[in-house]
């Protein structure tokens, strides 16, 4: 389990630092870091060149990267494009998507697995259809449509909620911005749930069960659900580093000033500093979150734990 | 008598049609009494046992005629919850695979303990204690340190040692064990084996043994009941049957047993293939492959005819299967 | 041998498991893609049966389906007016009039104006164009690439491997929609390259991921292994036997990820960082009629259902080839 456990630490080590440099480059190379900082005019040359030098860009790329990275693993981020401190921004950006995620994890676990275990048990049956049909029609729509529509209904025309949230962000008024954003992975959570219930519905071991004479509640609660939420389990815990970072059409579309917001305006602003510090960070939380996932997993499956 | 089986009949709705698992099955088992059922994949021996069990898939299983007597009660009529009462209690199964038929994600203590929680209401310190000690009767060396491990953690025979102490736990009058040796080593099979046999006397349990192995039936078996298509096509007292089978497929399947006295020769097998169930040959099942068979055996379907007071043969030709040894 | 229920067709188990990695392009991933090979039931090797290979079985499956034939007639429809959008729309869709913006229908406009004055009729009908083009060279290089990369890991495994997981784990860091601001952001051309371009950089490792899954299911199996005792050559291993029984999770996931990509092409659009105008897309529609879906709701409405209709006949198709191919869910 130990070893297991380091493993898996050492694997992350390249990907951080594969997946940081990416963004890095993408900001840095393709695009031109010191293009939002005067304002909305373009830069004089004298000046460009002198900020350059000042923001060490006449460096060569990996000098740079190295030079960041250390800068923020002693915690300094560097400056938004308001000159804010990009931890400041953090700060306050964070607990409000983390808060909306938390909402659509909520929602993926309570609706996604039990349409699940529903459809799984009932293979075939109208129910099974309707909800399979149904799971289609929402990975289809694209989010941002599902959340225009939904805010056009629920917001504009039947006043049950504020078409934009505020800008606390208090768990009540992201109830609908929650459901946008878990909207196609609780279509995936139901199908995947359905799947696994119906596969290992025919397993031996659920048959020993039921031979057993155990009560078909048992049956399922203890044997059945036990095995099949393994993968489901993984699925959602991977699914929170991509919340997080797709959270970016819903707070748009609802007005939230979360992480999307302030990316968004990073992207918009060309400010490269708030782009990678941000990104940055949503790499850790979905590096973690996959860590957590895998430990979830040996706890889950003794297959595993022992291995 | 504890278990009868009265005319069962068991069809599988599929997509290419309908298939005739189980046509017309009668056996029976007596308390203390082994019954060894005999056949290929594919002749009805597992559904037949299922069906027993109440453990059938339905859908896509359907049983379509027949009773199933178990102490004088009909347990097709009974409700679900009665059927399962009985299941664990008063019958149990041991399957094949071991590792496949134990929940994965459970010790083997929880799943031995859980027939105790469940059916006797026992708290969870007394199951485990009860585990230990089942663990013990059926030989695991150190129960006490290995009834929180996990099946995947035990050797072949351990865990269907484990499987059959699941089925004993609740001293069962009957035991269904279907190929319970077949996925284990040579050395490994007949302590298995002796360890149920041995079980079966203490507990006086009545026991249904399906194999398509007629090495483990001789040894432990009272009589036997062959099975072919759905249909059984001898029953026989074991003894007799070794030495004078009174069907041409039993007789077939004796053939193929590789035996040492014929070192040299080569060996037997039964020619064609077993019957697509969609499709079962008109008249009698067996015919196609049959070395004796006549046009009557194209056309009817043989009854079961008296060979003598316990012996059953369902062919047509069957004193001259008898005569021609 | 286990007695096999004889209603059961499958007897080998190549479980390919596609899930387990949600992370950044998982808007193409579905539920643990699990493909049962059928080396042949019991009718396959009965006296009365045929032999059946998994394709010819899987068609026979889907030439019944209703969700396969409606989808497919959709997708058809759809190609042809990419093709030829003036079959349908006999108006240019840059041809737009302000003073009518916003106006509801009236004949000849059926779907009314939008913000700009522009014909929404014509601008759904061209609006496929963009889409149907972006999602099928998208799937073009995201299998190409995912499927070579993947297969060649699979195949060779060890140090190949290692490095192709550890690089599809990079590439699955990044959450998709915030890659694709990042990297289009600072892209000016109005053509579909670079969304293309971007949707294959980010989708491949999970094409690549399925891909070398399936080959390594495929390369133990025991046919595979006998070729390789009696001492087939690499390369024909890789495309006798391999290829054939490792392609059919590539293609049932590529077809699915085609409705995403043009999900995605959209979701950019909308962002203001996909597509730009003077392209037409479903997208760049969407994102212009939010701002006036109080007053005129059908600019919403219509190239969003469009695009709805559109990702929902690729998703819908890949599932029912998927469920043909897997015989095992039936």
């Amino acid at each position: 389990m130990g070893r297991y456990v380091i493993r898996r630490l050492l694997q992350m080590i390249p990907v951080f630092f594969g997946t940081t440099l990416l963004i890095f480059l993408m900001v840095n190379v393709m695009g031109d870091p010191i293009a939002g900082l005067c304002g909305d005019r373009q830069c004089d040359p004298a000046t460009a060149a002198q900020l350059r030098t000042e923001f060490g860009l006449d460096k060569p790329v990996w000098q740079q990267y190295l030079t960041y990275m250390g800068n923020i693993f002693t915690g300094d981020f560097g400056t938004a494009f308001n000159g804010q401190k990009v931890t400041e921004l953090m700060a306050t950006a964070f607990p409000i998507t983390i808060r909306l995620t938390i909402v659509a994890i909520v929602f993926e676990i309570v609706i996604g697995i039990s349409l699940g275990v529903v459809t799984g048990l009932r293979r075939g049956r109208p129910v099974d259809t309707v909800v399979l049909i149904l799971t289609l029609v929402v990975i289809a729509v694209p989010t941002f449509v599902t959340g225009l529509l939904l805010q056009l209904l629920l917001g504009v025309e039947w006043g049950i909620i504020k078409p934009s949230v505020s800008s606390e962000a208090p768990v009540d008024e992201l109830i609908v911005p929650g459901l946008v954003l878990a909207s196609v992975s609780l279509a995936y959570v139901t199908r995947l749930t359905r799947t696994s219930i119906a596969e290992n519905a025919r397993a031996d071991y659920v048959r020993t069960a039921v031979a057993k004479g155990l009560p078909r509640r048992r049956v399922v609660v203890r044997h059945l659900l036990r095995n099949s939420l393994i993968p489901v389990v993984t699925f959602i815990g991977t699914d929170v580093g991509a919340l997080m970072g797709g959270a970016i059409v819903t707070e748009r579309i609802f007005n939230i000033h979360g992480v999307g917001y302030q990316l968004y305006q990073g992207i918009l602003r060309q400010n490269s500093q708030t782009v990678v510090g941000f990104v940055t960070v949503l790499v850790l939380v979905f590096l973690a979150a996959n860590l957590i996932v895998d430990l979830l997993y040996a706890v889950l499956d003794p297959r595993i734990r022992y291995a | 008598m504890l278990l009868e089986v009265r005319d069962l009949h068991v069809e599988f709705h599929t997509r290419d049609g309908v298939a005739k698992a189980v046509n017309g099955v009668n056996y029976s088992v007596a308390e203390g009494e082994t019954l060894a059922v005999l056949g290929e994949s594919g002749s009805g021996k597992s559904v037949t046992a299922q069906a027993v069990m109440g453990i059938l898939d339905m859908p896509p299983g359907r049983i379509s005629g027949g009773e199933i007597l178990f102490k004088d009660r009909d347990l097709l009529k009974l409700k679900a919850d009665e059927r399962r009462r009985i299941r664990g209690q008063e019958m149990a199964m041991i399957f094949q695979d071991a590792l496949s038929s134990l929940n994965p994600v459970l010790s083997v203590g929880q799943q031995l303990g859980e027939m105790f929680v469940v059916h006797r209401g026992m708290s969870r310190g007394d199951a485990r204690a009860k585990a230990i000690e089942l663990m013990d009767r059926v030989r695991i060396p150190a129960a006490r340190e290995r009834v929180g491990d996990f099946p995947h953690q035990f050797s072949g025979g351990m865990r269907q040692r484990i499987m059959i102490a699941m089925a004993m736990a609740l001293e069962p009058s009957l035991i269904i064990a279907d190929e319970p040796t077949t996925a284990l080593d040579v050395t490994v099979q007949a302590q298995v084996m002796d360890l149920l046999a041995e079980l079966q006397r203490e507990l006086n349990m009545g026991l249904i043994l399906i194999t398509h192995d007629l090495g483990v039936v001789a040894d432990v078996a009272d009589k036997i009941a062959v099975m072919y298509a759905g249909r059984i096509v001898e029953t026989s007292p074991v003894h007799e049957i070794y030495q004078a089978p009174a069907h041409p497929y039993t007789k077939g399947l004796l053939r193929s047993i590789p035996r040492l006295d014929q070192k040299g020769q080569e060996l037997y097998a039964i020619k064609g293939l077993p019957p697509n169930l969609l499709h079962i040959p008109p008249g009698c099942a067996f015919h196609p492959r049959c070395p004796m068979a006549q046009a009557v055996c194209r056309t009817d379907v043989p009854p079961l005819y008296t060979v003598d007071e316990e012996r059953r043969s369902a062919c047509h030709f069957w004193k001259e299967t008898l005569d021609a040894r | 041998m286990p007695e096999q229920k004889p209603w059961d067709e499958t007897t080998g188990s190549g479980a390919i498991s596609g899930a387990g990695a949600g992370g950044g392009m998982d808007l193409a991933m579905d539920e643990g893609t699990t493909l049962e090979k059928t080396p042949g039931g019991p009718e396959g090797t009965g006296p009365a049966g045929k032999p059946r290979s998994l394709w010819s079985d899987a068609w026979r499956d889907l030439r019944r389906n209703p969700v396969f034939i409606i989808s497919s007639l959709v997708i058809l429809f759809l190609v042809i007016i990419s093709i030829w959008p003036s079959l349908i729309a006999d108006q240019d869709p840059l041809d737009c009039d302000l003073s009518k913006a916003q106006e509801g229908s009236q004949p000849g406009h059926p779907f009314g104006f939008d913000g700009q004055g522009c014909d929404v009729y014509t601008r759904t009908v061209y609006g496929a164009r963009t889409s149907v083009t972006v999602g099928v060279l998208s799937t073009l290089g995201v299998s190409l690439l995912g499927g070579v990369l993947g297969g060649l890991a699979g195949f060779f495994g060890r140090g190949w491997d290692a490095v192709l997981s550890r690089i599809t784990d990079v590439f699955f860091g990044i959450p998709v929609v915030l890659g694709g601001l990042v990297f289009l952001s600072v892209v000016t051309s109005s053509t579909v390259w670079p969304v293309i371009g971007f949707i294959v950089l980010l989708g491949w490792p999970q094409i690549a991921r399925i891909a070398r899954g399936s080959v390594i299911t495929a390369k133990q199996n025991d046919y595979v292994q006998a070729a390789r005792a009696l001492g087939a050559s690499n390369s024909r291993m890789m495309l006798r036997h391999i290829m054939p029984n490792a392609i059919a999770p590539v293609i049932v996931v590529a077809t699915i990820a085609l409705g995403t990509y043009i999900s995605l092409e959209a979701t950019l659009s909308y962002l203001g960082v996909g597509l730009k105008p003077p392209a037409v897309s479903w997208g760049i529609d969407i994102s212009a009629a939010s701002q006036y879906v109080r007053n005129a709701p059908h600019m919403l409405l219509w190239p969003a259902g469009a695009l709805a209709v559109t990702v929902l006949a690729f998703i819908m198709l890949g599932d029912a080839v998927r469920d043909a191919l897997d015989p095992k869910l039936r």
